[in-house]
């Protein structure tokens, strides 16, 4: 009965810190000018009304979704993985690397698709390891390490567009030469998205909820993320895991990064990442390690990005509202969540 | 300035498990004083001073500045009232310099004025003869040099009463002179001072008198001249007494020390030779911080001794990891069970999930609640596989530890294996343990309970300021002389020995 009372009261807590946000963000917009109510309905109208809309949603929502599952990997061993930008970064150089050695060759479109995945999953892996490395041998934070990091993927995408992967002629910030439609993933008629993509999706977020639920590997990762004193002395070689659960996001990141490449931009841009990893820290924040919740909340957070989309055209809005929003939401969720905690402590 | 003390009482933790730290505390000290405090670990003394210092608030009762009631909330409050504490640890700033950091907590000034702060550290130094340079960096400081800043620091500060929490821990003899002369003149000239130690030397050589204390009750106060066999029986005597003492049955060597030394923050140990025979169970005692905590992890392999040898079995393991001494069936127990021990926030179930060997990829929780429940009702915990450790008792956390313990053992390493348990869960895990030791199991183990000590070692060792005594027959050794031994007193015995042991 207690029990039930407590659930009844975590879920009102959550709801006030929904309403906070909203609040907040509500007032914002009255701060700016715009008129709020037009604002959401904007946004959900942009988001949802159409089947364009909804598959725009889910182009945003594979790779946010893809990093998300890698951060809850981190998070369930008590790491932030702040790199996690530049793993999707270094994921999508890989992916662009390969699919530009096999342009030319006579191998199987599909194959080359695959193996240029393979590589991207590859190199958010290593870029991550380094992180888990710099951790464990350096002595250097995660943080600190992951964010160094991103600035010298960002650069290295800069260096390759302006540099050696240069358009003919005068190299420009719209990035490499797009790839022939071969060596795209199938997309649907039509629409942007991919189907392919989508399941890549969700097959990341079942593989990753299995792992931590149901195996020894995912229950050590936790029992390192709680309390790495008491893991290591119950037997746990911590630091192997640590190494272990940045390779498993690095892989995730990278595949966001792949995707990004081969189903979304179809080639290398400045800013490929798009975000979706600092975003996606947001989203593995505000579900708690629940796997499955990441799925909705990653799409409502994706829906927010399409939706915002037409808000400069008809309300002459910045569309970065919607990100007031997202921040928002984890900012005050959590606050009321530290505040339920600090009001049943006494 | 005059403090007292009226009815203080503190309990930390609620029903059962509730620890009553401070009960009643009626105490006087007036200005000019220089009053010791005597008690073992746990024995309320620190808590007491936390409270005085505003670290803590007491549950009720009231403190008296000359007469006036006084509300000490923080810290704060209580250096505004005149009341400094040093630390154990001092709690200074190692990477700033001496100047800045005795600058620091000065209240209510936006500007900064170095060179008032400077002659006036120069002045306290020459007063008390320290030679501290103000531009020299904290960390360059030895603890009795980092001490004698955070005194000046404390009286700059305008402090009439000064607590030192075991003050002449890991400073040298010299240095300890130099504090007491300080002590001693700053009580000439009014200040209060309280002197809280475990060392029965110093606190005769320097206190005009002594209060003791025992699991959180003011037993008595004592003055020159001082009886150790009565401050001893005063901080040590128990009314619960155990069960019979049993000696064990023993086998092979499980582990071998040969002129192990281990270094710590402040101290070296030389631990010398020792055989731990399976079967056997060797008593740690002493203060804490004496260093028996060092060489119960040295021997976990999670310190790493400087010199000498360290076999388990026949293996040489010296200077291997942790997890290779788990490997060859040593298991370490801390002292600390949520901290180090259990993972708060994983269920009883997914800890003896995560004891055993991972077998394949996937878990099997269905053999793993079987197993839990098992081990649940094996070693009576009150909990079933999926109640959260944190929301157990302490009681029961120590005996989930202890069924999360591997089978076969050579060697146990215990921190304070019954801390904080009440009379009947101690007698039930010491009968777990020796069930262990019957079966070929060797243990080592902290206690500063001396009667525990005593009831269940076969032989002890005795810690003093990284002293190691030899091992002594627990059987032909009585509480009085080991409570002696922990105090500093009755060492010249070994100090033969102790060359010998040394050389061999």
């Amino acid at each position: 009965m207690r029990k039930l009372s407590s659930t009844w009261l975590n879920i009102g807590f959550q709801l006030l810190g929904v309403i906070l946000a909203l609040a907040f963000t509500t007032l914002i917009l009255v701060l700016a000018g715009a008129p709020p109510l037009q604002t959401y309905g904007l946004i959900i109208t942009g988001a949802f009304n159409s089947a364009s809309g909804i598959s725009n949603d889910l182009v945003v929502w594979v790779p946010l979704i893809l990093s998300t599952a890698g951060l809850l990997i981190t998070f369930s061993a008590g790491l932030w993985n702040i790199g996690v930008e530049g793993q999707i970064t270094l994921g999508a150089i890989f992916t662009t690397g390969v699919l530009r050695i096999f342009l030319d060759t006579n191998v199987p479109p599909w194959l080359i698709i695959l193996l240029g995945i393979l590589a991207g999953m590859l190199g958010g892996a290593l870029w991550a390891i380094l992180v888990g490395a710099l951790k464990t041998f350096g002595g250097v934070n995660e943080i600190f390490g992951g964010l160094g990091l991103n600035f010298v993927a960002t650069a290295l995408t800069l260096w390759l567009i302006f540099g050696p992967w240069q358009r003919p002629g005068v190299g420009s910030m719209s990035g490499t030469v797009p790839f022939p439609e071969r060596l795209w993933l199938p997309q649907i008629p039509g629409l942007r998205m991919s189907i392919w993509s989508v399941v890549l999706g969700i097959a990341a977020v079942l593989v990753v909820y299995l792992l931590l639920r149901s195996t020894y590997l995912g229950l050590k990762l936790k029992a390192v993320g709680k309390n790495v004193r008491a893991a290591f002395l119950i037997g746990i070689p911590t630091s192997k895991y640590m190494m272990i659960s940045f390779f498993g996001c690095g892989l995730l990141a990278g595949l966001a990064g792949a995707v990004q490449v081969v189903a979304v931009y179809h080639r290398l841009i400045p800013s490929i990442s798009s975000g979706y990893g600092f975003l996606g820290l947001l989203v593995a924040m505000l579900v708690n390690y629940h796997a499955i919740w990441a799925v909705f909340i990653a799409f409502f957070y994706a829906s927010l990005n399409i939706g915002a989309i037409q808000l400069p055209i008809v309300l002459k809005l910045d569309s970065t509202i919607s990100g007031i929003l997202q921040g928002m939401l984890v900012l005050f969720v959590l606050m009321v969540d530290g505040v339920r905690q600090r009001l049943l402590k006494k | 300035m005059l403090i007292e003390t009226k009815g203080i009482s503190k309990t930390f933790g609620t029903g059962s498990s509730a620890v009553h730290a401070n009960v009643d505390i009626n105490i006087t000290i007036p200005s000019g004083m220089i009053q010791g405090v005597l008690g073992e670990n746990g024995a309320g003394k620190s808590t007491l001073m936390k409270i005085l210092s505003g670290f803590i608030r007491a549950d009720s009762g009231q403190i008296l500045l000359d007469g006036k009631p006084v509300d000490i909330r923080t810290p704060v409050d209580a250096i505004r009232y005149g009341i400094g504490m040093l630390h154990q640890d001092p709690l200074d700033f190692p990477p700033m310099h001496v100047l800045d950091n005795f600058m620091l907590g000065q209240d209510g000034r936006l500007i900064l004025d170095p060179n008032k702060a400077r002659d006036e550290l120069l002045r306290l130094e020459e007063r008390f003869g320290f030679s501290i340079s103000p531009e020299s960096y904290v960390d360059s400081l030895t603890v009795g040099e980092r001490q004698q800043l955070e005194i000046m620091r404390l009286l700059w500060m305008g402090v009439q009463i000064l607590i030192l929490d075991e003050p002449t821990t890991g400073i040298s003899a010299p240095q300890k002179e130099v504090l007491f002369s300080t002590i001693r003149s700053l009580a000439q000239e009014g200040k209060t001072i309280i002197f809280v130690s475990h060392k029965l030397e110093d606190v005769e050589l320097l206190c005009y008198k002594v209060a003791v204390f025992r699991q959180g009750i003011f037993v008595g106060e004592m003055q020159p001249p001082y009886m150790t066999e009565k401050l001893v029986e005063m901080m040590f005597n128990k009314a619960i007494s155990l069960e019979k003492h049993e000696p064990s049955t023993m086998g092979s060597v499980n582990l071998k020390m040969s002129s192990l030394e281990i270094e710590g923050y402040r101290i070296h140990i030389n631990a010398g030779n020792l055989e731990l025979l399976a079967g056997e169970v060797i008593g740690l005692s002493g203060m804490e911080g004496s260093g028996q905590e060092l060489l119960l992890r040295c021997c976990a392999g999670l310190i790493r001794p400087v010199a000498g040898q360290l076999m388990i079995g026949s293996k040489n393991l010296t200077g291997k990891p942790y997890l290779a001494f788990l490997e060859n069936n040593v298991a370490f127990l801390p002292a600390s069970r949520l901290e180090e021990g259990l993972v708060p926030g994983m269920t009883l179930m997914e800890h003896f999930i995560l004891a055993e060997k991972s077998r394949g990829f996937f878990l099997d929780l269905v053999d793993g609640r079987t197993r839990a429940n098992d081990r649940i009702s094996e070693y009576n915990i009150h909990g079933t596989p999926s109640t959260p450790v944190e929301s157990l008792s302490g009681g029961n956390q120590q005996r989930a530890l202890l069924a999360l313990l591997r089978t076969p053992l050579n060697v146990l390493l215990l921190e304070h294996p019954t801390r904080g348990l009440d009379i009947e869960s101690t007698i039930y895990i010491w009968r777990k343990l020796k069930e262990r030791c019957s079966k070929g199991t060797a243990i080592i183990f902290i206690s500063s309970d001396l009667e525990e000590i005593l009831q269940y070692s076969d032989r002890i060792l005795v810690f003093f300021s990284g002293r190691v005594s030899p091992p002594l027959e627990a059987a032909s050794t009585s509480v009085d002389q080991l409570g002696q031994l922990i105090g500093g007193k009755g060492w010249e015995v070994f100090s033969r020995q102790g060359e010998e042991n040394a050389k061999a």
